[in-house]
């Protein structure tokens, strides 16, 4: 039987770590290098992750869309009542904050398990830790992508099918996406330094959720609406929900979303140069 | 040439989720020789204590030691799982690790999907992964279970598909955890005739082991650790000849 047909492709030909010369930017963006070009890896894991999730279910993350649809109508009927709204106005843009929420705080509460949950592997062979943050990012994408059917159900229903302006919501996405990827790494690390980070995000983001504008509309805010630029989930919400809604945000908006991405990444790549050593210690 | 060359390499883990503040107590009352605390006042674990050694191409090493000498943390530091605090480590040579065969194993997912993914875990294509799922296969004998998922293998079972997991490629590094194989007598045989194949061919094996009798039969030299620091090295028998 012939052994020698599989060489490694992840182990390099020299491997030299010198705690005198670390290289710490150069091997962070080694390993986020080798992370993204090995991409099937996260890919299939997240995959599996989804998998055993959802085993043995009949519906399987059908029901996170079913769940999502009994919530709209609920949810809808009772606040297009109570804020006075029209239900052709209120329902098209409750249906896309939720599920734009929905996929903003399930990503950063997954985030905080991202390191922890893959101690097995971390502690057993070298990996790029960008594979955990993606498997994390790829694996919610996946499950986002079970809702947004959804929102073309509803535009449908209530005949508010947007124009070519609603391609302004890609650049929108990138944006989130690049935020998601951002986060993940970075409560991911932080996380499993700080064991008590965790319930602290759950608390900000429960938070988060009744002071953004999600089930409310902006509007309500009367003359104070300026103020909410200065909240980073209103942002980059916005971004993506504004040109589906037909209502394109303002600039102010797009520059704050850029401007928050922009550090968010920042603060993100900083942390991993530093760190990225340590993980493997903290796991 | 691959080679394996250490300078004054340390590895100490900062203890972060224990009740460190009665362990410093304690450690006030104690003169400790491997608890201490760092500048930022941490419990810290000094695993390994300045290393200095090179290994050669050809060379067959035995780590021995008493249990938590450091035997495992060198070998995952040599793997490249934790990077060094403090000191210098140069490895050239592709490097394979047998510490836990069954890391990164899925047990929800089949035995056949557990070996694509062993194949993604080590940077192999499509097809690679391919051919290594059909030799995975065909060695642990699994037949039909291979479709199965691994959570209905018996003990046996799994061991035989983590060790045709692990075993598939060949390194120029052999990095070996002392681990047993269980199975039937006749997997045992093919399993120790792979092994011993998989250590003449690497041209540098590091072995971790309690049992001398293996030691003696692979290596040629052997490295006794002592509470993180090397006590001796040189040729097998004048290290472990006094134990």
């Amino acid at each position: 039987m012939s052994l020698a047909r599989f060489k490694d492709a992840q182990a390099k030909p020299l491997l030299v770590s010198d705690a005198q010369n670390p290289r710490r930017t150069f091997r962070a963006l080694e390993d986020m290098g080798l992370a993204f070009s090995r991409w099937r890896l996260p890919m299939a894991l997240a995959m599996l992750d989804i998998r055993n999730r959802y085993r043995g279910s009949v519906l399987g993350p059908m029901w996170l869309t079913l769940s999502t649809v009994i919530t709209f109508v609920a949810l809808g009927l009772l606040y297009s009542t109570l804020f006075k709204m029209e239900l052709h106005d209120y329902l098209p843009f409750l249906v896309v904050s939720m599920i734009l929420w929905n996929v903003l705080s399930q990503v950063v509460s997954e985030a905080t398990a991202a390191l922890t949950a893959a101690e097995g592997i971390i502690r057993q062979m070298p990996l790029p830790y960008t594979v955990h943050v993606l498997r994390c990012l790829i694996r919610n994408a996946v499950v986002a992508a079970h809702s947004l059917p959804l929102i073309l159900v509803v535009f449908w229903l209530f005949d508010t099918v947007p124009g070519l302006g609603a391609l302004m919501a890609l650049p929108g996405l990138v944006l989130f996406c690049l935020n998601a990827f951002a986060a993940v790494m970075f409560l991911g690390m932080l996380c499993a330094r700080f064991r008590d980070i965790g319930p602290i995000v759950a608390t900000v983001m429960q938070l988060a959720f009744f002071i953004s504008p999600v089930i409310w509309k902006p509007e309500l805010l009367g003359p104070q609406q300026y103020l909410l630029v200065l909240n980073p989930f209103y942002d980059l919400m916005e971004v993506v929900r504004g040109p589906l809604l037909g209502a394109p945000p303002s600039w102010p908006i797009w520059a704050a979303a850029m401007l928050f991405t922009a550090m968010n990444c920042a603060m993100s790549f900083v942390f991993f140069v530093r760190f990225r050593s340590r993980i493997a210690f903290w796991v | 040439m691959p080679h394996i060359l250490a300078e004054r390499l340390s590895i100490a883990f900062p203890l972060y989720h224990v009740g460190a503040r009665s362990l410093k107590k304690r450690l006030l009352s104690a003169t400790p020789l491997r608890l201490r605390t760092d500048d930022s006042n941490r419990v810290v674990v000094a695993a390994l204590n300045e290393l200095t050694f090179s290994i050669q191409s050809g060379e067959r090493v035995a780590l021995v030691g008493r249990n938590g000498a450091g035997k495992s943390t060198l070998l995952r530091t040599l793997a490249g799982v934790f990077e060094p605090v403090a000191g210098r480590l140069e490895i050239a040579g592709s490097i394979g690790s047998l510490i836990d065969p069954a890391a990164g194993m899925d047990l929800n997912a089949t035995g056949r999907e557990n070996i694509l993914l062993s194949g993604l875990f080590r940077g192999l294509d499509d097809k690679a992964c391919a051919v290594m799922a059909e030799e995975v296969g065909a060695f642990s004998g699994l037949g039909e279970f291979l479709d199965v998922p691994v959570r209905s293998y018996s003990a046996g079972m799994q061991v035989r598909l983590s060790f045709a997991m692990a075993t598939v490629n060949q390194p120029d590094v052999l990095l070996m955890d002392e681990w047993f194989s269980a199975g039937d007598a006749d997997f045992m045989a093919r399993a120790d005739k792979r092994l011993e194949e998989m250590v003449q061919q690497a041209e540098i094996l590091v072995l971790a082991s309690h049992n001398m009798r293996a030691v003696r039969a692979w290596c040629t030299r052997a490295i006794r650790l002592e509470g993180g620091r090397i006590v001796e090295d040189g040729p097998v028998e004048q290290v472990i000849g006094k134990l």
